[in-house]
């Protein structure tokens, strides 16, 4: 058991950031899907097989996403749309999507001044693993990794200014 | 106790879902849910259906939210309908947007169900 997550950081200017990030996925999770969040021990990691990104611009500039495998975003479905969505579906990916929309929401609502000078894309979902995402900035990475269900999911947010 | 007509505009059908239980598990008495994607699409569906309440995203394509909110007042159906915004927008300057351009109420999401039922049953009053 880690003792607040498991948090990394590559660069210690958004260190305070991530207390901050794993609130916000916190009250996500409890408000929207009722369900409480656990830090993760030792469980293995699986490959991806859903990301949802949410483009930050303004005084911040970045991209926020949320990643698991394709049965613990089903199961995060399920709990908003009251049954358990098609691994393929179109419902799947509106409710990842919405699910990463709000986390990015509530972390900017979260740091003072940026709610009103930082703007959301609407949120890009991409099923599948087999991908590799190349920012051209100059960018600094705070990630977050939890527990739902006991299922892992990370969610990080790339800065690039 | 009548029945209420709402309608819920929000790209995401995920979140139509989730506003339409929150009105049920607020107890407001539902005899229709009409859903539209964007501005637009809700300002069209009012040309021929009336509606007691209207939930309202605030960033999607096509219309957004507070255009919509705008345009509404020049509609038949849709003058005096009370509207509450429910989005992860939380900047103070959209919220004033918002209700300056007719906006009854404002939820911030994430939102626990109180907070809908806070934002709509004064709005319905009479009504439920």
């Amino acid at each position: 058991m880690r003792a607040a997550g498991e948090l990394l950081s590559t660069r210690k200017g958004h260190d305070t950031w991530i207390p901050l990030l794993e609130l916000a996925i916190r009250e996500v999770f409890e408000l929207m899907l009722g369900s409480q969040l656990d830090l993760p021990g030792d469980e293995s990691r699986e490959l991806p097989g859903i990301s949802a990104m949410v483009g930050l611009a303004g005084q911040i500039c970045g991209v926020m996403s949320i990643r698991c495998d394709t049965k613990t975003a089903c199961r995060m479905a399920s709990k908003m749309l009251g049954a358990e969505p098609e691994p393929k579906s179109a419902e799947l990916q509106d409710a990842f999507g919405e699910i990463c929309n709000m986390v990015a929401g509530n972390f900017k609502n979260k740091i003072t001044g940026m709610s009103e000078k930082c703007l959301l894309s609407v949120p890009t979902v991409v099923t599948g693993s087999d991908y590799t995402l190349r920012s051209l900035a100059d960018s600094d990475t705070i990630e977050v990794t939890m527990l739902f269900e006991r299922l892992p999911f990370n969610v990080s947010l790339e800065i690039h200014s | 106790m009548s029945g209420i007509n709402a309608l819920i505009v929000d790209d995401s059908s995920t979140m139509r879902k989730i506003v339409e239980r929150s009105l049920r598990g607020a107890g407001v008495p539902l005899s229709a849910v009409f859903e539209a994607g964007n501005g637009a699409e809700a300002l069209s569906l009012l040309e021929t259906n009336r509606v007691d309440l209207i939930l309202c995203d605030v960033n999607m394509p096509v219309m957004d939210g507070l255009e919509f909110v705008r345009r509404l007042g020049g509609t038949e159906n849709g003058k005096g309908v009370p509207v509450v915004m429910i989005t992860t927008e939380g900047s103070e300057s959209v919220v004033v947007q918002a209700l300056s351009s007719g906006a009854r109420g404002y939820i911030r999401k994430p939102f626990a169900p109180e907070d809908v039922k806070k934002s709509v049953v004064s709005l319905l009053a009479g009504k439920i």
